[in-house]
């Protein structure tokens, strides 16, 4: 048995070399004087500098993280709404309907959306700016909140509600009172889940971005395809320490509730 | 629960969004994919699609390509989400597994730009061992690999869930049956984790059909998915009738794949 | 509940300060109130310190975005939504965008500094009498060899490309009239065909180069030639002058029999927000001494006649880039060949990329 573990470690410790070499590679790179990542020639702090005094990127991280969070906020907020209201329904049909409905975005490629959603906001006669691309990560950030505060309701105690009626409490009360508490953990796991679509998508923004904006998987993708730029090396620094931060602030808040948040850092990718 | 009213409130701003983004796009896309650039009705270009062997080509690749690229993925992420229910602090491990799934795509992408390159690390690995030069970048091998790539965490973590969840038990008594490993997998293991791996194969599929950037970061615009094709027919030549044509087609393959994932996971609940 | 309210109210204040963080990046350090010109180019086609002494200089701040290839930059702008105030297509793409009425005429009062261009450059029939556009460069489409692995007279015609020996090892520019006029011209046809039945032919030739093409790709073509990634390269004279400053192996030339010549131009389009900054912008770039300044930056010729006196001798005087008048006698401009011909192009491209491997 010892040995198996011994196996088990090495074959993990592979994978894990595989899934951040590249990471590490890109750092790596980030302090060379050089051009590109073939060789190492300096150490450097260079392409640091260039990337903080570059405005443009600047403005372009600020911008993205300003759209995920307000994006993640509308949706979780229409999402756990309508949450609540599948789950009121009595009639298993239109539950199910709604469902299906819910889980459209959820599987369709990111390229479909990127073109249908361009197709409307055109329809529409929409500009495509800010506005278009904020739209576009609600809505595809909605099923997902669903997804995630809808078992929560299910595993919602009904005899807790009634208690409540019986002690006199009014609708308003029941909701802010019984029913947000008990799906907090699930709203809270579907903001975060829908933080991270919006920081990670690309498809669709690249579909339905006009001029003046952009996201930071967008202007990555158009600085990759001009060849190599050791700025964007930095760029990967900076980006996968704020994804460090991001993670330990997450693991640690749900860690201190208990067991259940670390079953929810295990739902965070799907 | 509550009252009409209440519900109302509720539900309205979902079903504006439910009406507004799903259903209204997808009549959109379909509307003009039976239209010609005049909004006249037609049926030009699905008979364009069907007709034209290279529509046809590209879809079937694009296919090939995306089962190579889930068929590699779960060999490799198969064994390791088995051996992560094995290890001791296995959620450190996944923790580890997770973290580079949040580090942006494009980001990583563009890492294997530098990888790949002739001068790159895969190069000077092969140097070690006397081989190369070999040309990486712009080949299937670097496409699928990068695909793979990203890909593997999120065919772990299915298929993670599903072993652990499985009976210790069950494996325990096999073996003490005599059954040989392959046996314990073949007739305990595998049938038992396999919702894990169709999800897997459902997160990994239909993605890899519409990885558009990779095919042109990486694969030079020589690989072209139906991904890349309804991006090119938007953003390029600006022939929207054709891109949405695509578009539905791929529409139509993805509910394929759904019902017969779907209909195994029905079988499978009456053998259990 | 309260606790719910206050972290959503708090976040909404985050936003707000990232909101204000925008803002301020995006104004110009100098003044208050100025506006921004938005230019829509080709990426790295401009040198960036002209941009920033565009700047200093008048005081807008200036953003600048790019596109890879006439067709995308035509969707983008069609597409509508968008507000940009300058755009370079090329001599083909101005008469298609004159056409759907997607350009602003031009005041040419307001452009005194139209008189440095050479007269030749003027008056071209894409638009007659610079109703709608200022050159900008010019140049050729050709061939890149790196001669430690080709020899110079190995590519003499298109044809030679065709040649078994060069499997996997050509970089292709990701355009469609470029790489379906090749292939016509290859076949004795014009780069101007309309007739479908000889474009269905350049198709199936273009085809049988397949095996040859390493990659579709446009921007970083210069990266991987100029790092020996690829034997050959098919692109544009200025992006080839850009290599051979990294690599001295590097060289260019223009396969017989004939080869397209290009001129890029400087437009407004409809949408735009800041003209009066565009013509600003337009008068900057055609002084003499920002177009030599700007031409030694990206390799490509100048029309502007006033601005060769400030370029290095080897510069002006090398025929890789600025070709003499037998070569140009061989070239052929392209013509806006009506929207479904041109669709027809596009399509037949996308086809051939379905088709490379």
């Amino acid at each position: 048995m010892k040995k198996k573990h011994f196996f088990a470690k090495i074959y993990l410790t592979f994978v894990l070399i595989m899934l951040y070499v590249p990471i590490f590679y890109l750092i790596y790179f980030s302090f060379s004087s050089g051009k590109n990542m073939n060789k190492f020639e300096h150490f450097t702090l260079a392409h640091y500098q260039t990337l903080f005094l570059d405005n443009r990127l600047l403005t372009i991280f600020l911008e993205t993280i300003l759209l995920a969070i307000l994006s993640s906020l509308v949706a979780t907020i229409i999402g756990t709404f309508g949450a609540i209201a599948i789950s009121n329904l009595n009639k298993k049909g239109h539950k199910n309907t709604l469902l299906a409905f819910n889980n459209v975005l959820m599987v369709s490629p990111d390229v479909i959306i990127g073109a249908s959603f361009l197709i409307f906001f055109t329809a529409l006669g929409m500009g495509l700016n800010f506005g278009s691309v904020l739209l576009s990560h609600i809505a595809f950030s909605i099923p997902i909140v669903v997804l995630m505060v809808l078992p929560r309701l299910k595993d919602l105690d009904l005899a807790l509600i009634d208690a409540a009626r019986d002690l006199g409490a009014n609708n308003f009360q029941v909701f802010t009172n019984v029913i947000i508490p008990a799906i907090m953990p699930g709203v809270f796991a579907g903001m975060f889940m829908a933080l991270t679509y919006s920081l990670d998508d690309f498809a669709v923004t690249f579909f339905v971005t006009g001029n003046g904006f952009s996201t930071l998987s967008v202007e990555i993708y158009s600085r990759a395809r001009q060849g190599i730029d050791l700025e964007i090396n930095a760029l990967s620094t900076v980006m996968f320490l704020f994804v460090l931060i991001l993670v330990l602030i997450y693991y640690l808040m749900t860690t201190k509730k208990g067991k259940r948040g670390k079953r929810m850092l295990g739902g965070v990718v799907k | 629960m509550f009252s009409k009213k209440t519900r109302t409130l509720f539900i309205v701003p979902y079903l504006l969004w439910i009406f507004l983004f799903v259903i209204l796009p997808i009549l959109l896309i379909l509307w003009y994919s039976f239209t010609d650039s005049n909004n006249h009705f037609t049926l030009a270009n699905f008979a364009l699609f069907f007709k034209n062997g290279t529509f046809l080509k590209m879809m079937l690749n694009s296919f090939w390509y995306a089962l190579i690229i889930t068929v590699v993925t779960l060999l490799i992420s198969y064994p390791a989400a088995y051996f992560l229910t094995k290890v001791k602090n296995s959620q450190i491990w996944l923790l580890l597994i997770i973290l580079p799934t949040w580090i942006n795509l494009l980001l990583k992408a563009y890492a294997f730009i530098g990888i790949f390159s002739n001068g790159g690390l895969f190069n000077q690995f092969l140097h070690l061992f006397g081989i190369g030069p070999v040309n990486f970048l712009f080949t299937d091998f670097a496409f699928i690999f990068v695909a793979s790539y990203i890909e593997i965490p999120f065919m772990i973590l299915p298929i993670y869930s599903a072993i652990k969840e499985i009976n210790p038990n069950l494996i325990q008594a096999s073996e003490d049956l005599g059954a040989s490993h392959w046996q314990t997998f073949k007739y305990v293991l595998w049938p038992l984790s396999r919702p894990g791996v169709e999800s897997g194969i459902q997160a990994i599929f239909i993605p890899s059909l519409s990885l558009f950037m990779l095919t042109r970061l990486i694969g030079g615009n020589k690989v072209i998915t139906l991904g890349t094709a309804i991006e090119e027919y938007f953003m390029t030549t600006m022939n929207w009738n054709m891109g949405s044509t695509i578009g539905v087609i791929l529409i139509a393959l993805m509910v394929i794949v759904m019902l017969v994932t779907g209909k195994t996971r029905k079988r499978k609940k009456v053998n259990l | 509940m309260k606790k719910i309210i206050y972290s959503i109210l708090g976040l909404l204040l985050v936003c707000a300060g990232l909101a204000y963080c925008v803002h301020r990046l995006d104004q110009p350090k100098i003044s208050t109130q100025k506006k921004s010109l938005i230019i829509f180019n080709w990426g790295d086609y401009i040198d960036p310190d002209l941009i920033k002494k565009f700047e200093k200089e008048s005081g807008y701040h200036v953003i600048y975005e790019t596109f890879d290839s006439n067709e995308a930059m035509y969707t983008k702008i069609k597409q509508g939504g968008t507000a940009y105030d300058i755009t370079i297509p090329s001599e083909y793409m101005v008469a298609k965008m004159k056409k759907a009425h997607l350009l602003d005429k031009l005041d040419l009062t307001k452009i005194p500094n139209l008189k440095n261009i050479n007269p030749n450059f003027l008056n071209k029939s894409f638009d007659p009498s610079n109703e709608y556009s200022v050159p900008y460069f010019w140049g050729t489409l050709g061939v890149v060899y790196n001669d430690r692995y080709v020899k110079a007279n190995e590519i003499k015609t298109w044809n030679d490309l065709w040649n078994k020996k060069f499997r996997h090892q050509i970089l292709l520019v990701d355009s469609a009239r470029d790489a379906m006029g090749l292939s016509l011209v290859s076949l004795g046809y014009s780069m101007n065909t309309t007739n479908p039945v000889r474009l269905k032919l350049s198709l199936t030739k273009l085809n049988a180069l397949a095996p040859n093409v390493k990659a579709i790709i446009s921007d970083e073509m210069k990266m991987y030639l100029s790092q020996n990634e690829a034997k050959l390269g098919i692109t544009w004279s200025g992006e080839a002058h850009e290599m051979m400053e990294n690599n001295p192996h590097l060289h260019y030339l223009i396969p017989s029999p004939a080869s397209n010549l290009w001129f890029d131009n400087l437009v407004i389009p409809k949408t735009a927000k800041n003209k009066k900054a565009a013509y600003q912008f337009i008068n900057f770039m055609l002084r003499p001494k920002n177009a030599a300044q700007n031409a030694k930056y990206i390799g490509y010729a100048t029309p502007n006649e006033k601005a060769l006196r400030y370029l290095p001798k080897n510069l002006k005087e090398n025929k890789q880039f600025y070709p003499d008048k037998r070569t140009l006698s061989h070239l052929e401009v392209y013509r806006d060949l009506g929207p479904k011909t041109t669709q027809e192009y596009n399509d037949l491209f996308l086809e051939f990329k379905m088709n490379a491997r």
